[in-house]
């Protein structure tokens, strides 16, 4: 039905494009020279009238449809059906009649749910067949508007172009709308968070068993929500990807910039690249598959039991990932040091070596620094990696051969599954969010403000 | 000289060619060579763990790409299965008469254990072969069948068919004895000679004698090993040796309360390793009759390891030897398409507005950095996203792929903002003075110039950040595109569906053995996909590129 109804509109605007241009021929009898606009013209304003707003109006039906039926739905139960059940049991409610209604039926369903599920069935089709019409008749609509503006002293190809403008610049409020999305969401689910757990608790806490009952009857942990290992755990897997990457990625950055061959920096450029272009899930893997247990190997070689999901297999393989980063940004802040200070260095007479060390890096620092600032807020924004290769179980433990745990991996565990959105379980993924958000946030524009610091030194 | 000397106490050596001086120069310049070592270490570190992971997933994945399969005739029997309704025979009985048939004289309590060479689908394969084909019905057809996993791992000698039965460190154990000389060949047995303190208050003479003669010689061994505190080191003794204590104590009582050396046979696995052979037991995983069958069809010729085109035609199963990825690339490629028609657009349209027509103010600038800091969120946020705004307010259904193309989308559209607007900076100013000067409107400057000439490099960028969308896994994760597609008749935008890196993610966490070599290959599968992607990506910018 939804193909259909688009599918009709885009035939529909494309056939008054046709019927709008040779209207504004016939309107001057084939002399365009006395129109004001080409007929190609009148035509994208015709179809624009007939296209946009009915597009638009069947885009805003789809997102509210859903909702607008739900709620007439558990009005028109019978009264005190839906009194006293929380929001997730009224969700389940909902479900059980949409399966009803699609003629899934495992267990005898109530007379209510029965009825109720005749009604959003008969209700679906309503709405289908309004949205269509309603679509068709806005789309007639802006035909019939569109079309009787068409005349010789009509500025069509003004209107045209207002109209792209407009649309140019809705499309670039997309970004905007996205990060007030992003803040909005986790705001407002991590408030609700906050009513439940205090977040004094969340925040100083020292014990994180998130795992509660979301169903009666379920065995799980007494229930804690102490961020603080998970924090500690997060900036543990951090910093050995860190201390992987930054000497690996500067020292390969000093020496493709100072002393590789240009033919061989034309090569190994890409090579490194390539790391920062495979995908993370595959980094997990190959956690999983080669590092650990190479690891536990050494280990027990000699004589250190390594567990294996350790702090030290996903931090290292983070750190894998993050050498590109690094070397392409240390990279940059080196070139971007003027030629003169390096003359400068080796006219008196200092090694290629020492004018690297005294001078390029210490002029480069701020643009390095900003690097890794950049690279650590990957590091704790990465998820795939820590979640195949890092623990569950929150441990405060400073050891990097025991597992802990990240942000990342409680927000994808606490999500996977049973997600009911009216349980601190799941609601304690937001408030991890929102503090995974603001912190990469805030560790982005104070690198971004450092590094452009950095280039208006130097131009 | 007089000034040179004048000079001297604030220049103390001028004399490059002293001794000191040249060791200062030999120092500097080795401090020069070891930055550069530094450097050729670091991007030979960097290049060989490349090396290291590309390498470890060909190996691991290449035998995922051959699939052992069983070339079984099959009689399909009208009896079982009525020409009418071929859909609903008994199939599984045509294939255990068929497993008969080739390895015949199997007794019927081994039948289930021999069945389970082949694949549990085995079944399934038969009928919808039938269901196809329904003019074989009554006669003698040949099919290729896959084995089951653990046999298909052995095939490929992925597992072995033996093990070894005792690990390293009890071979340590063994050769600490040994090299004490205590290990001795003794009444034609391989033996161990130990000193043996006939406890009275353990054993009493009898006749005939009784006691814990097992506790005895487990203390006796041990004794010798006294840090060791594991269980299985008793198993070096044969479960006979208590009672060479017994026998000992019969043939002299006296000996209770001193302590006497007695000769203990060792266990059959410690007697093969003293005779310096390698002890091996059969893997658990297969039964000396299954191994016996195997043997029998591979005898006959009947055991083919084509090229494994299931891996790519067949959707994803519970059983590793007939998992396939053609679920999982559907649903990328469904979540790919919305991505596509989603942020091609409107990111050409954002980028357009930013770089030629927005005016300087404060408004354009938040939205610039909104755009640069967007790029930089995590992929995982944008799954919260997905899930409390898609999923939640606007209640479009989990794990469809028109939920993951958006939130993709979502998270592409700044790659191709960014992009797309150097592409455009790229394009020369003459040209649109040029038109403008002819008198062009700014719309049609743009349209009809400068987005043609920028449109190679938003391409390329297009590509490239349909790329890294591809192999995006933790936002899918979230909205729950891992589902579970034995089948992919029923794919569309709203059904649950799966994609590459969820599906890789899926199988990893598998405990079958099978699935660690798919998942390689279903990454290698990945790999190939953005090799491609990211060659078409270069190929257009180098032929369409231009110079100005």
């Amino acid at each position: 039905m939804l193909g259909y109804v688009l599918l009709l509109i885009t035939v529909l605007a494309v056939a008054s494009y046709f019927f709008g241009r040779k209207r504004a021929a016939a309107v001057v009898g084939g002399r365009q020279q006395e129109l004001h606009s080409r007929p190609s013209y009148h035509g994208a304003y015709v179809a624009a009238w007939v296209g946009l707003p009915s597009a638009f109006l069947v885009l805003i039906w789809l997102l509210l449809q859903g909702p607008v039926i739900d709620n007439l739905l558990l009005w028109s139960l019978p009264p005190g059906t839906v009194d006293g059940l929380t929001s997730g049991q009224i969700s389940l409610l909902l479900s059980e009649i949409k399966s009803v209604a699609a003629g899934n039926v495992f267990s005898e369903p109530s007379l209510a749910v029965q009825d109720a599920a005749a009604r959003y069935h008969s209700w679906q089709i309503i709405a289908r067949w309004a949205m269509a019409a309603v679509a068709l008749s806005i789309a007639l609509l802006g035909l019939f508007f569109a079309s009787r503006r068409i005349s010789p002293e009509f500025r069509a190809r003004h209107g045209a172009e207002h109209i792209l403008s407009g649309l140019m610049i809705a499309c670039s409020l997309i970004a905007i709308l996205t990060t007030l999305g992003i803040v909005l969401s986790l705001l407002i689910e991590a408030l609700r968070f906050f009513d439940r757990i205090p977040a004094l608790e969340f925040f100083f806490g020292l014990n994180w068993e998130p795992q509660i009952p979301i169903r009666e009857g379920q065995v799980t942990g007494g229930g804690a929500f102490g961020a603080i290992p998970v924090f500690t755990g997060t900036l543990l897997i951090a910093l050995i990807a860190m201390a992987v990457a930054t000497p690996i990625g500067l020292y390969s950055a000093i020496y493709l910039t100072e002393y590789a061959h240009p033919k061989v920096r034309a090569v190994i450029k890409p090579v490194l690249e390539l790391l920062a272009g495979i995908p993370t899930v595959v980094y997990g893997f190959f956690a999983v598959l080669t590092v650990a247990p190479a690891m536990r190997q050494f280990g027990d070689m000699i004589g250190v039991p390594i567990a294996p999901n350790s702090a030290l297999a996903a931090g290292g393989v983070m750190g894998i990932m993050i050498i590109p980063f690094i070397s392409s940004l240390s990279d940059d802040a080196i070139a971007a040091v003027p030629r003169a200070m390096r003359d400068g260095s080796y006219a008196m007479g200092a090694t290629k070596g020492e004018t690297i060390t005294k001078v390029l890096l210490p002029a480069a620092l701020p643009g390095i620094m900003g690097g890794i600032l950049l690279a650590v807020s990957r590091a704790i924004g990465e998820t795939m990696i820590v979640v195949m290769a890092a623990g569950i179980i929150a441990s405060l433990t400073a050891n990097p051969l025991e597992p802990v745990t990240t942000v990342t991996v409680q927000i994808v565990t606490l999500l996977i599954g049973d997600t009911e959105f009216d349980n601190p379980k799941t609601l304690a993924a937001f408030a991890l969010g929102l503090v995974l958000f603001l912190v990469t946030l805030a560790l982005n524009v104070l690198a971004l403000h450092i590094v452009r610091k950095y280039r208006e030194q130097y131009e | 000289m007089s000034n040179a000397q004048a000079i001297g106490p604030t220049a103390p050596n001028l004399d490059w060619s002293s001794d000191q001086a040249q060791r200062r120069v030999r120092r500097r310049y080795a401090a020069d060579r070891r930055l550069q070592a530094y450097g050729i270490i670091a991007i030979a570190l960097a290049v060989g763990l490349l090396g290291v992971l590309i390498a470890s997933l060909i190996s691991t994945g290449f035998p995922a790409f051959i699939q052992t399969k069983v070339e079984l005739p099959i009689y399909i029997d009208p009896a079982q299965v009525d020409p009418q309704d071929p859909g609903s025979g008994k199939y599984r009985a045509l294939v255990r008469e068929a497993v008969d048939k080739v390895v015949p004289g199997i007794p019927e309590e081994q039948k289930r254990s021999i069945g389970k060479i082949l694949t549990s689908d085995a079944a399934y394969i038969v009928r919808d072969y039938v269901v196809d084909h329904p003019d074989v019905i009554g006669k003698t057809i040949t099919l290729p069948i896959a084995v089951s996993d653990p046999f298909d791992q052995l095939h490929k000698g992925v597992i072995p068919k033996e093990m070894d039965a005792l690990n390293w460190t009890q071979v340590g154990w063994f050769e600490r004895l040994d090299n004490r000389g205590l290990v001795v060949e003794h009444d034609g047995r391989m033996s161990l000679k130990l000193d043996v303190y006939v406890n009275p208050e353990i054993v009493e003479a009898g006749p005939p004698p009784s006691g814990n003669f097992a506790v005895l010689a487990q203390s006796s061994l041990k004794a010798y090993l006294p840090r060791i505190n594991d269980t299985s080191l008793v198993d070096m003794l044969a479960a006979e040796a208590p009672e060479v204590i017994g026998a000992r104590i019969a043939a002299e009582p006296d000996i209770i309360g001193k302590t006497v050396q007695m000769y203990f046979p060792l266990s059959p696995h410690y007697a093969v390793l003293a005779k310096g052979e390698t002890p091996k037991v059969l893997n658990p995983r297969f039964s000396q009759d299954q191994l016996a069958a195997l043997d029998i069809l591979d005898g006959k010729g009947l055991v083919r390891t084509p090229f494994n085109w299931e891996l790519f035609f067949n959707a994803d199963s519970r059983f590793p030897e007939r998992a396939g990825l053609a679920g999982a690339i559907t649903g990328s490629f469904y979540a790919l398409l919305v991505c596509f028609l989603l942020s091609f657009p409107i990111g050409i349209a954002a980028a357009v507005y930013l770089e030629e027509f927005a005016p300087k103010n404060r408004f354009t600038d938040l939205i610039e950095v909104n755009i640069n800091n967007l790029a930089a969120v995590p992929s995982v946020v944008f799954g919260l996203l997905g899930l409390a705004v898609f999923l939640g307010f606007f209640g479009l259904p989990r794990s469809a792929p028109l939920v993951g193309g958006m939130v993709l989308s979502l998270m592409t559209l700044p790659t191709i903002i960014i992009t797309t607007r150097a592409a455009l900076k790229a394009v020369p100013p003459s040209i649109r003075e040029a038109a403008l000067g002819v008198g062009a409107s700014k719309h049609q400057v743009m349209i009809h110039h400068v987005l043609p000439l920028a449109l190679p490099g938003i391409l390329t960028g297009t590509i490239i950040g349909m790329a890294q969308a591809l192999g995006e896994t933790a936002p899918l994760l979230l909205i729950g595109m891992n589902a579970f597609i034995p089948s992919i008749e029923n794919m569309g935008l709203l059904e649950p569906a799966t994609s590459l890196p969820t599906q890789i993610f899926s199988w990893a966490d598998s405990p079958e053995r099978g699935f660690v070599s798919r998942t390689s290959a279903a990454i290698l599968v990945l790999l190939g996909f953005l090799v491609i992607m990211n060659i078409v990506a270069i190929t257009l910018r180098q032929m369409f590129q231009r110079k100005w």
